[in-house]
């Protein structure tokens, strides 16, 4: 049992919740993961370690709430518990000093981004972290990412924060730069946008490192319902990643299997907006 | 005149093929004193050489023809740390019962059923079992890796040699396999439920949701306790290597299994964990694993359920009895046949299984005839379901983080004998040394691996 020490709400539908895991915190890296399951009957969803206290015994998970699972997960409140938390998963971000680095993140993903800019800046890497929603209330973690960050750029697809559009805006502005090209680039968000963002460092040849959200189960590489065509492969996102060359992913077939249980999500998911319009 | 051998009450096929109950009923009363009595009580004990944990198999038949149950319950727990699970998924007819002496002219005495029967009996009647003495404590601690079939009998054994033992498991609930791949109609929960309480009550300790080699490291373990058992089991799904691997209702039955057995897909009304369920399922190899799988897809509502397999029936590793109830309750066997690829919709589903006849050639090393495909045979078998049952290769999760622990070239831990590793202290056994085996050759790594770590606590 894992008890729920602090949950708030960053922004619609996104909560940051704080555990008591003190095996978790100590042994948890960058760009690892735990699988949650709230109680008995429920199923087991991955989530992003976002980021962890060794010493309180704490870890932080950003947490959408876009199915039935996760909302309730999010209804936890504050000294109750969750019944499993399993981890850290996943293989630790390679971490490196690059020099210029762009981290991307679009969505929910700029929350799996958070440890990820935590961990360059202090590999001593310069870094312009780009985040991005559908409007300004989408926007989050901007106060944290800028603080780690040398330039902290926002895009909105209203226009109603910062930049008008996509976060590929200013990525291909800052490539098309001599005197800004980064090094490495670094794509957390949803499949299109980080599809989008390897069609543009490709031609450049810029390493880019995306960290893949396929559906999973147990979690260590067992069952392999996570798999991926990377390159010439397959791999289990669980245990070969979650993160990969954005340049080898197969993203049309990693969007393809996420529609998997679309309508038996939507089935769970009774009260929730799809549901409804199909009962219309 | 002799007596025959008994026959297992069963639920009828078109009952049970559309619900999870346990398919074989379990012998009444008089039916296992009547087999019970079957036992010749021979000198030479052949069955208990083909027992892997070396159950006393005509000791407890004894009791049990003697109508003294609490006794012979307690010569079976004695020597086997899950005999309600044993009673059910060994394949007797290989091991026990094929050397039994009353089966070289007839019919060998039923002995799974009989320790299905006793260690039935004993869970249902646990005021009138001989209390267990509480062995003193030796003050050592045994960390087991895995709470599957070997770390169970493992963590049995030590704590009843006084061992302080603790369970490290991956999964939020124990048994491994036990829980996550054998259905209920052949296993049902609450018979593992019960087997683990047992050892709870000796004393074991199991902590869930820890993975070995990421929430702790082995050498953490060593660090923490004076020996240290490996268990973890099965691995990595083998990948079938044909073109539509990764379409939709393509499953691994690791996968498929778990989804069912573990998180209640499809078995019940309010599980949050999806399933697909599909008219037509194709299940690809011949093992139990296989049969697990397409009697399940039956069960979840498949109007045709196929076995696919690239040599014939009588090459199958699965049980006899597997193959007979899954054909009783409808599944197909198409035999002879490989798959080529995996044939999908333009929305990316499942639609087909390309595939092609086979013929039996020469035999191989392993001295099974070799599969050759016949050209110009190839065919499409429409399914909106396919099941990898192929096999599992080692899991590295654990090794990852185990620089010291030697490896064979499949990723396999290396054990002598006794389960003793490259690292002193560190023994294993089960799956993750042998590769995909069963049950009971895991328990009996297990047990074996017990006694050796009592010898090295003990130095």
């Amino acid at each position: 049992m894992f008890e729920v020490v602090s949950n708030e709400i960053l922004a619609e539908n996104l909560h940051k919740m704080v555990l008591v895991a003190p095996r978790i915190a100590k042994a948890r890296k960058a760009g690892q993961f735990v699988m949650v399951r709230l109680a008995q009957g429920e199923e087991r969803i991955p989530l992003t370690i976002g980021d962890a206290d060794p010493a309180a015994g704490t870890i932080t998970l950003f947490i959408q709430a876009i199915g039935a699972s996760t909302r309730k997960i999010v209804e936890t409140p504050v000294g109750s518990f969750i019944r499993d938390v399993a981890g850290p998963l996943g293989k630790e971000t390679h971490i490196t000093n690059w020099g210029r680095v762009a981290c991307v993140g679009g969505g929910v993903g700029t929350a799996v981004l958070f440890p990820l800019v935590k961990a360059l800046a202090e590999a001593g890497n310069e870094i312009t972290t780009i985040i991005g929603g559908r409007s300004e209330r989408y926007v989050i973690l901007a106060d944290e990412l800028g603080a780690l960050s040398k330039n902290l750029l926002i895009t909105t697809e209203d226009g109603s924060l910062g930049y008008k559009g996509f976060v590929t805006g200013p990525l291909s502005e800052m490539i098309a730069d001599p005197a800004r090209a980064p090094q490495a680039v670094f794509a957390v968000g949803p499949v299109p946008m980080m599809k989008a963002v390897a069609n543009l460092t490709r031609e450049p040849g810029i390493e880019t490192i995306v960290s893949l959200n396929p559906i999973m189960i147990d979690g260590t590489g067992m069952c392999g319902g996570c798999r991926v065509q990377v390159g010439t492969e397959t791999k289990f996102a669980c245990v070969d990643g979650p993160e990969f060359d954005a340049h080898l992913v197969d993203f049309d077939g990693l969007s393809d299997r996420l529609t998997s249980y679309r309508k038996e999500e939507a089935h769970a998911a009774e009260g929730c907006k799809l549901a409804k319009e199909v009962a219309k | 005149m002799a007596i025959d051998r008994v026959h297992m009450p069963e639920l009828p096929a078109d009952e049970r093929s559309t619900n999870f109950e346990e398919v074989n009923l379990g012998l009444s009363a008089d039916q296992a004193l009547s087999e019970a009595q079957r036992c010749l009580q021979c000198k030479t004990r052949n069955c208990v050489a083909g027992c892997p944990v070396g159950v006393s198999i005509p000791e407890f038949i004894d009791a049990l023809a003697c109508d003294d149950l609490p006794k012979a319950a307690q010569i079976l727990r004695g020597d086997n740390a899950l005999p309600a699970v044993c009673g059910r998924v060994c394949p007797q007819e290989t091991q026990c019962e094929a050397l039994c002496v009353r089966g070289k002219k007839g019919d060998a005495v039923a002995i799974g059923y009989l320790e299905r029967y006793v260690a039935d009996w004993a869970m249902l009647h646990p005021d009138r079992l001989l209390k267990e003495a509480k062995p003193a404590s030796t003050g050592k601690t045994v960390a087991v890796v895995g709470c599957g079939p070997a770390g169970l009998t493992a963590a049995g054994e030590l704590a009843r040699m006084g061992h302080q033992v603790t369970i490290f498991e991956a999964l939020h609930d124990t048994g491994g396999v036990l829980r996550y791949g054998i259905p209920e109609f052949r296993l049902p929960k609450e018979i593992i439920d019960r087997e683990v309480a047992v050892l709870a009550d000796l004393g074991v300790t199991i902590e869930c949701n820890v993975i070995i080699g990421k929430t702790l490291t082995v050498a953490e373990l060593t660090e923490d306790f004076d020996a240290v058992f490996i268990a973890n089991g099965a691995g990595l799904p083998t990948m079938l290597n044909i073109p539509g691997e990764n379409l939709k209702g393509v499953y691994a039955a690791n996968e498929f299994l778990t989804r069912v057995n573990l998180m209640e897909a499809g078995r019940r009304e309010d599980s949050a964990t999806p399933i697909l369920q599909r008219d037509e399922v194709a299940v690809i190899g011949g093992g139990n694993t296989a049969m697990d799988c397409v009697r399940t897809a039956r069960r979840l509502g498949a109007k045709r359920a196929m076995i696919i397999y690239r040599r014939g029936e009588a090459e199958m590793p699965a049980r006899v009895e597997e193959i007979k109830h899954a054909k009783e309750e409808g599944v197909e066997f198409v035999m002879l046949t490989a798959p080529l690829a995996i044939v999908g919709t333009e929305n990316g589903w499942v639609q087909a299984l390309r595939c092609q006849k086979m013929e039996l050639g020469p035999a191989d090393e392993s001295g099974r005839r070799r599969p050759q495909a016949i050209a110009g045979s190839e065919f499409d078998i429409p399914a909106g379901i396919v099941i990898n049952a192929v096999g599992t290769n080692a899991n590295p999760l654990l090794t990852a983080t185990a620089p010291d622990l030697k490896l064979n070239k499949w990723g396999n831990v290396v054990a002598d004998d006794e389960g003793q590793t490259s690292i002193p202290g560190v023994f294993a056994g089960g799956d993750i040394v042998r590769g995909g085996a069963t049950v009971i050759l895991a328990m009996g790594d297990g047990k074996r691996a017990a006694a050796a770590i009592d010898q090295y606590l003990k130095r």
